[in-house]
């Protein structure tokens, strides 16, 4: 049965009408129109839709709608956008660290939240909060590369 | 240049605007066949264009992949876009500049060989004297064939672009929105599945069908045969729909063959053998024979974002949006199966998650063209996780038995290897029928095509099996397996991974064997100057080995005819197998964007040691037992290697394919690594710890 719901999702309101366990992430994509929010799995192995849920990274596949509300919800989107890119963003590219770069934008949002709470992590611990994270064309070392860019250029 | 020299595509595709049209003041749109797949093939061709015409890369746009207007280059594969496709862009851009310059020097009065070109004009320097490309437009007709007449040497004001790492055009989007086709929306779109069967061969006996269309949401349910998908008006309810129609649907499936070890599957299979290639004569009395037989399992392309296409019906045509490798392939097959002429048939690719070969996205194509037709709506089609592990095709498992010969003095004079492989390439369009998932479970099914695979000297799964070293005797016999107990297809480097490990594992036996260096063994057998640089370069680049480690070496040149790539592997063993560090040496020729090969070969060594070390696809009798990541662990964040990749500048010679020209020698070098740490040669992949255990007992 589909109820009403009042969502946070980048510093804005939103309501929506949709079944209360619907994964977030279609909710996301389809009703607010967040494409940057990837579905890889739909069971949080992936890490393709993960989004920040009061600044932790969670994945969007396995969190139902009634569970989003009342909190923040960051999607990439939100962190910044193509013409005012987030450091991360900008160090994404200036290390070029994609190849199809379907994995990255959840990948991301991981690391932002790595970063909100450990200013200069260790390679160590980048790969270990990567750890429900897959990348299938193999850019793990340009992404561990890219984190830590943007580490130092946020530290500055 | 006379024809028969000509890249393919601009044999079939000699209409120059076919290939480059401007547009407004200032912009020009080129066109090819050669689609993104991650690999950055838009921004490596996109590159090629800008520095034939001498335009700025912004005033370029490039559209790949589109039956309305994009040539037809067939599939995007085997390593052949820049050979092939990027060749075709040059020759093509180059004259086009041609035929301006001629139009400009005759309107200036001016010989041709005083402008330079820049930004799109053409102009002589020191003066106010030019023209530019949308000036001289309405006086030069692209309507015409590519002559290969002599093109003027390119006088450019600026550095070319060829050469440079510039930066993927298709990434900005990437990062942060909308960007491929999973993301796009049409008007009144409904959101579709397919309920697919749970093993190959399985068919749909009981379902009601009813108490599917009154779920939530539904609003179409398409039944034809064994093929099911149903469309809702939010994708939450077709993915709940889903999972209703999965618990009501009740199968008649043929059990599948067993699993056991590989090399026994495959061995136990009907063959069609024949020797694919020999030289010289058996070897003479007095050799050492060193025999092993090697294999590898079937892998899944295990793509990250499931197989996804758009598809719009009206007025009896279908429009599709698809991540597809082949768009003019794809028209012909989804137009054969609903029984439309081609010209009804439009497709344009869209950008997908990460493609290493054939996988789901053609067989997406026809479902979403189904559901389309069926329901009257704009339809977006994507597969489950379990979908695309369990029905996109696989790459064949392979036994490769080597016998070689070696003389006293260390000379490898004999070489015989034998191979068991299903085919690898069963891509719509190739053959006869249809290559299409869905056309085989409806009704009537389209049977499936015969297997055929593809023929040296680049092979199929015979490719690299003729021992690019200078053995006096070769032969290679090829047991060719038609019976298809798991669906196969394309995946990244064909046969060369199985080849390649197989060969390079067993040089590695023998210099073991009579006690000489790996390094050294290869060397004295390559006569190939290229070969032996990037050998050589991998080595220094590698330096010393550490303590604690062991120390693998592999080799290969893609298909004998594309990139050459040495790879040292340096494995640590602890409680497991895990692969350090990596450095790679490659000879590509000329290199479009270095930053982009870089990027090929960290990838492909990457996947090749995940391979390695962790992939195969397991099945029991009720079918294939992958479900989701859990049943198909891939090589994880805290499990790569560091790699160094040094490429061997050839600006001279012509650019070489190398997107897969890693996995082989990756492989190769890991297990040599594993018998260089720990003494223990393991000839089976994947080197899971079992694997390493059982081989050390």
């Amino acid at each position: 049965m589909s109820e009403r719901f009042t969502l946070r999702v980048n510093g804005a309101t939103h309501a929506v009408r949709a079944e209360r366990n619907t994964p977030l992430v279609y909710v996301l994509r389809n009703d607010l129109g967040l494409k940057g929010t990837r579905f890889g799995c739909g069971t949080g192995h992936c890490g393709a839709c993960t989004v920040l849920y009061d600044g932790n990274a969670v994945q969007s596949c396995d969190t139902p709608l009634w569970a989003a509300e009342g909190h923040e919800i960051t999607t990439i989107e939100g962190l910044g956008r193509a013409d005012r890119p987030h450091p991360l963003q900008r160090a994404f590219l200036d290390e070029q660290a994609a190849q199809c770069g379907y994995c990255v934008d959840g990948i991301i949002m991981s690391a932002a939240a790595l970063l909100a709470r450990s200013a200069r992590p260790t390679r160590d611990e980048i790969a270990a909060a990567l750890g429900r994270h897959l990348c299938r064309c193999g850019t793990h070392l340009r992404i561990l590369r890219a984190i830590e860019r943007a580490a130092s250029e946020m530290a500055r | 240049m006379s024809a028969p020299e000509l890249p393919l595509s601009l044999r079939t595709n000699p209409r120059l605007d076919r290939w480059v049209r401007f547009g407004a003041a200032g912009k020009v749109t080129v066109f090819s066949g050669k689609v993104e797949l991650g690999q950055g093939i838009v921004t490596a061709i996109a590159q090629i264009a800008a520095d034939e015409l001498g335009v700025e890369p912004e005033q370029l746009a490039i559209v790949a992949g589109d039956t309305t207007s994009a040539p037809d280059e067939w599939y995007t594969a085997g390593s052949q876009s820049i050979e092939v496709g990027g060749t075709s862009m040059r020759r093509v851009c180059a004259e086009v500049r041609s035929l301006f310059v001629e139009a400009a020097a005759a309107e200036l009065e001016v010989a041709p060989a005083d402008l330079e070109v820049r930004a799109g004009e053409f102009a002589v320097p020191g003066t106010d004297l030019k023209r530019s490309y949308w000036e001289l437009a309405h006086k030069v007709s692209l309507a015409r064939d590519y002559s290969g007449r002599p093109v003027l040497p390119r006088k450019s004001a600026l550095p070319g672009l060829v050469g440079t790492s510039a930066p993927r055009r298709d990434l900005p989007a990437k990062l942060g929105g909308a960007a491929y086709v999973h993301d796009m929306t049409l008007p009144g779109m409904v959101f579709a599945r397919v309920l697919r069967p749970p093993a190959y061969g399985a068919r749909l006996v009981a379902l009601d069908e009813a108490a599917l269309r009154s779920a939530p949401g539904v609003v179409a349910v398409v039944r034809s045969g064994s093929f099911l998908a149903l469309a809702a008006e939010r994708e939450e309810q077709a993915v709940a729909a889903l999972e209703t129609a999965r618990r009501a649907a009740r199968w008649d499936a043929p059990p599948m063959p067993g699993q056991t070890e590989i090399v026994p599957f495959l061995m136990g299979l009907p063959a069609r053998s024949s020797t694919v290639y020999a030289k010289g004569s058996a070897a003479s009395a007095g050799t050492q024979r060193f025999e092993a037989t090697y294999s590898k399992p079937y892998l899944a392309h295990a793509s990250l974002g499931p197989s996804c296409a758009l598809a719009v019906a009206e007025g009896g045509r279908i429009r599709i949006w698809s991540h597809t490798q082949g768009p003019h392939m794809l028209r012909g097959q989804i137009a054969k199966a609903l029984g439309l002429p081609d010209s009804a048939v439009e497709v344009m690719h869209r950008d997908g998650a990460g493609c290493y070969g054939h996988n789901g996205a053609d067989d997406a194509a026809l479902d979403a063209a189904l559901v389309a037709r069926a329901c009257g709506r704009p339809v977006m089609l994507q597969w489950t996780r379990e979908d695309e592990l369990r029905w996109a095709p696989y790459g064949s498992a392979m036994a490769v038995k080597i016998a070689a010969d070696v003389e006293p003095g260390g000379r490898i004079v004999g070489w015989k290897h034998e191979l068991w492989s299903h085919t690898h390439v069963k891509r719509p369009g190739r053959g006869e029928g249809i290559e299409l998932l869905a056309a085989w479970h409806m009704d009537p099914p389209v049977p499936v095509p015969p297997a055929a695979d593809l023929p040296l000297p680049a092979g199929g799964g015979d490719r690299n099996a003729v021992p690019i070293y200078d053995f006096p005797h070769q032969e290679v016999v090829y047991h060719f397996l038609p019976e298809m107990p798991l669906r196969v297809s394309a995946l990244r480097a064909l046969g060369a991974f199985a080849n390649v490990f197989a060969i390079e594992s067993m040089l590695d036996e023998i210099a073991a064997g009579i006690g000489v260096d790996p390094l050294e063994l290869r060397l004295r057998h390559l006569a190939d100057e290229r070969a032996r640089e990037v050998l050589r370069a991998a080595a220094q680049a590698a330096g010393a080995k550490r303590d604690g480690t062991g120390r693998g070496i592999g080799f290969a040149r893609y298909k004998n005819l594309s990139a050459y790539c040495a790879v040292v592997a340096d494995v640590e063993i602890a409680r497991q197998l895990r692969v350090r560090r990596v450095v790679a040496a490659v000879d590509a020729g000329l290199v479009v964007n270095p930053d982009g090969l870089r990027n090929q070969i960290e990838g492909g060594i990457v996947q090749a040691a995940s391979w390695a070390l962790k992939e195969q696809v397991r099945w029991t009798r009720d079918g294939v037992a992958l479900h989701g990541w859990e049943d198909y662990p891939i090589l994880g964040f805290d499990e790569v290697p560091d790699i160094e990749v040094v490429i061997v500048e050839r600006r001279d010679a012509p650019s070489l394919g190398a997107g897969e020209c890693a996995a082989g020698p990756t492989a190769a070098a890991i297990a040599n690594a594993l018998y260089d740490g720990l003494g223990v040669r393991a000839r089976h992949l994947p080197l899971t710890p079992e694997r390493v255990a059982a081989a050390m007992n």
